[in-house]
């Protein structure tokens, strides 16, 4: 048995009133989910892809289903605005949408961005395929739970050749509330030929909330188009579970950069299928665990086409008793000749109770692939640091000079100078003092 | 200026100084020159205030205060720079934020008020022209990247915009063609001043044909075994450093 089968936080999960949308085949594949996710369980430690994330601690709670109470909550909006992103935006507060903090007035022709509600409302065949999914795995638990559960995201269809200037923004923020909630999400977010889209999503959240969230996103990137995807979490005391599904088709390409600035617990599976030749995918990722925060990516790339090419470098700065996990498994199919792929994780561990378990995984069944990968756990470089300190900086100072450097090495190539910077500035002062 | 006494230090439980004395004065150039593993780096180092070297007896005033019991920056503060014998790459660090940083940490430290961007600018170019360094060195990260000769100078460079009282320089010349040895070498004399001392820690007597020190001093075994002016390094030039290990140390009598 390689499960949990009951604990406070699956039946809380499982006795939430299902969501009926009077949609046949929806319905079906919630109904589906549900009874998958209750008869499997929560996957335990010896599941592979929960081995470093244990669920026990987060199971004894109980989470309430729903926010009615979602629309009116107070939120600023200050605590989303971002230097250089003032385009068509779309906001959820406990998992709902809100129209009032939204801005779809700026959306360009040939594109679509909406309320899952809304499109599901209007017009659902298009979104058959995608939403009625089941997953096979017991490491799957919370993406079955979020197939039952979610009633609300975003749908983003760029239109075959439309290339939109201005990044679209999507905010997910969780508000206080007691007793803490469960809150869901899913996206579903298509490039057509040809497209270019910049997409700038954010997890947010007070300190004082300890939701669990779910988000699930599946983003189709047709043909030649191209991608900037920017995912900055700071969701404070959030539980927060997530599954973003890239698939790139020939000639398409997708960049992303990923900064885990904040959540109690949080988890990020990051699926990667690089299906159409000539695709490419450059990952970067950072993620910072203080006090006693857990953050676990799952990142895996599958190379399924010829002369397909991958680039992922996350890195891991881990304080206090923080803890972070990184498993990058990189996998070139048979057939998917001339494909390069490089992976790479380094870590800092800035004190003696912080921990960070590392696993690149590189499996290749194809010819003429360049494949590399590598993963290191150290502290600061001694040298660098009493270099600075002969200079006049002091200790402190010099430790953050350093950390803020080893961390902005992946976000060098954000396009944007204003957000970039931004972001280095978000980070230095997570660093601790 | 700088006085010390007795001094000895241990590394990895291995003595390597032991008992120098040593008196630089406002204005004076010392050379300390000595065969490999004598200590030369050793002595630079515990002056600077590196980890590692356990000081088991003696004293080292700075100005009348205890300089072994201040912390690498407050060192720095007070006027200590060590140019270091290998510089340290820093990646992602930025080497004009890196020299802004380190100006104002000392300012703040002497209570001084920061340079803002336009002045801290000013004084930078102003001192990159005088070492002869192109502008590009600024906005690269510190150190990385650089030959050994534009590391060597980039310490120098260093000093020039810290402007501290006392100059170490460990083994600036090593490693470096004639050129840029003379380049180096320039960049010091520009910065002798009667204010200014300076140690020269090196291994060969070249640099000394270029900065004409006033004091020369032998080390070897871990201690001062000879000192004397600058006909000293020509001496040692002819002669090496063979059989220098065996002499008594200086004024110990026979």
């Amino acid at each position: 048995m390689s499960s949990m089968a009951s604990s406070p936080l699956l039946a809380s999960l499982l006795e939430a009133p299902l969501p009926e949308s009077g949609i046949a085949w929806l319905d079906a594949a919630r109904r589906g989910n549900r009874e998958a996710a209750a008869a499997a369980g929560l996957p335990d430690t010896r599941v592979e892809a929960w081995k470093y994330t244990s669920l026990r601690a987060l199971a004894r709670h109980a989470f309430a289903g729903g926010d009615e109470a979602a629309v009116g909550r107070a939120v600023d909006r200050a605590s989303f605005a971002l230097p250089g992103v003032d385009g068509p935006r779309l906001v959820f507060v406990n998992g709902v949408f809100r129209a009032d903090l939204s801005d779809l007035a700026a959306l360009p022709d040939g594109v679509v961005l909406q309320p899952l509600s809304r499109a599901l409302a209007e017009d659902p065949e298009p979104l058959r395929f995608v939403l009625s999914r089941h997953y096979r795995d017991v490491g799957d638990a919370f993406a079955r739970i979020n197939a039952a559960s979610a009633v609300d995201g975003v749908v983003l269809r760029v239109g075959a050749g439309v290339r939109l200037a201005a990044p679209v923004q999507l905010v997910f923020a969780g508000a206080a509330a007691a007793p803490a909630l469960a809150w869901h999400a899913r996206n579903v977010i298509e490039l057509g030929e040809g497209s270019a889209l910049a997409l700038v999503e954010q997890h947010l959240g007070e300190d004082a909330q300890s939701h669990l969230a779910t988000l699930v996103s599946d983003i189709e990137v047709r043909e030649r188009a191209t991608l900037s995807h920017v995912l900055l979490q700071q969701a404070g005391g959030a539980n927060l579970i997530r599954r973003n599904g890239l698939r790139l088709h020939a000639g398409a390409h997708a960049s992303m950069h990923v900064l885990e600035l904040g959540g109690a617990m949080v988890r990020h599976d990051l699926q990667v299928a690089l299906v159409g030749d000539g695709a490419r995918f450059d990952g970067r990722g950072v993620f910072m665990p203080h006090g006693r925060r857990h953050v676990d990516t799952q990142l895996a790339i599958r190379h399924e086409a010829r002369d397909t090419a991958s680039s992922a470098h996350w890195r891991g700065v881990a304080s206090d008793r923080g803890r972070g996990v990184f498993r990058g498994a990189v996998l070139v199919a048979p057939g998917a000749d001339g494909s390069d792929a490089n992976l790479s994780n380094k870590n800092l561990l800035l004190s003696r109770d912080a921990e960070i378990d590392t696993k690149p995984e590189l499996e290749i069944y194809a010819d003429e692939v360049q494949a590399a990968h590598g993963a290191t756990v150290g502290q600061l470089d001694e040298r660098a640091l009493f270099y600075l300190r002969s200079r006049g900086i002091g200790l402190a100072e010099a430790r953050a000079l350093l950390t803020g450097a080893f961390c902005r090495a992946v976000l060098g190539d954000i396009a944007g100078v204003p957000l970039r910077e931004h972001l280095e500035t978000l980070l230095m002062a997570q660093l601790p003092a | 200026m700088l006085k010390i006494e007795n001094l000895h230090v241990r590394v990895a439980g291995k003595e390597i100084l032991k008992g120098i004395d040593l008196e630089v004065r406002a204005g004076e150039v010392h050379a300390i020159m000595g065969p490999n593993g004598a200590g030369k780096s050793t002595l630079g180092n515990v002056l600077a205030g590196r980890d590692g070297y356990e000081v088991t007896a003696g004293t080292v005033a700075f100005n009348g205060v205890d300089l072994l019991a201040m912390a690498p920056e407050a060192r720095a503060a007070a006027g200590v720079f060590l140019a270091f014998q290998y510089p340290v790459e820093i990646p992602g660090v930025n080497n004009t934020y890196f020299l802004r940083t380190a100006l104002n940490a000392q300012r703040k430290q002497r209570g001084e008020k920061d340079l803002d961007s336009m002045q801290f600018l000013k004084l930078v170019r102003e001192k990159l022209k005088v070492m002869n360094l192109p502008d590009d060195l600024l906005h690269r990260a510190v150190n990385e990247g650089f030959s050994g000769g534009e590391k060597k100078r980039n310490e120098i460079f260093q000093m020039a915009l810290l402007e501290p009282q006392l100059a170490i320089l460990d083994e600036t010349d090593s490693g470096l063609d004639i050129d840029a040895l003379k380049q180096v070498a320039a960049g010091v004399n520009l910065l002798r001043a009667p204010t200014r001392g300076f140690l020269m820690i090196t291994h060969y007597q070249r640099l000394l044909d270029y900065v004409v020190p006033d004091f020369v001093h032998v080390l070897a075994g871990g201690r001062i075994v000879e000192s004397g002016d600058k006909s000293l390094a020509m001496r040692l030039e002819e002669t090496g450093y063979g059989g220098i290990a065996e002499r008594r140390p200086a004024g110990a009598g026979a």
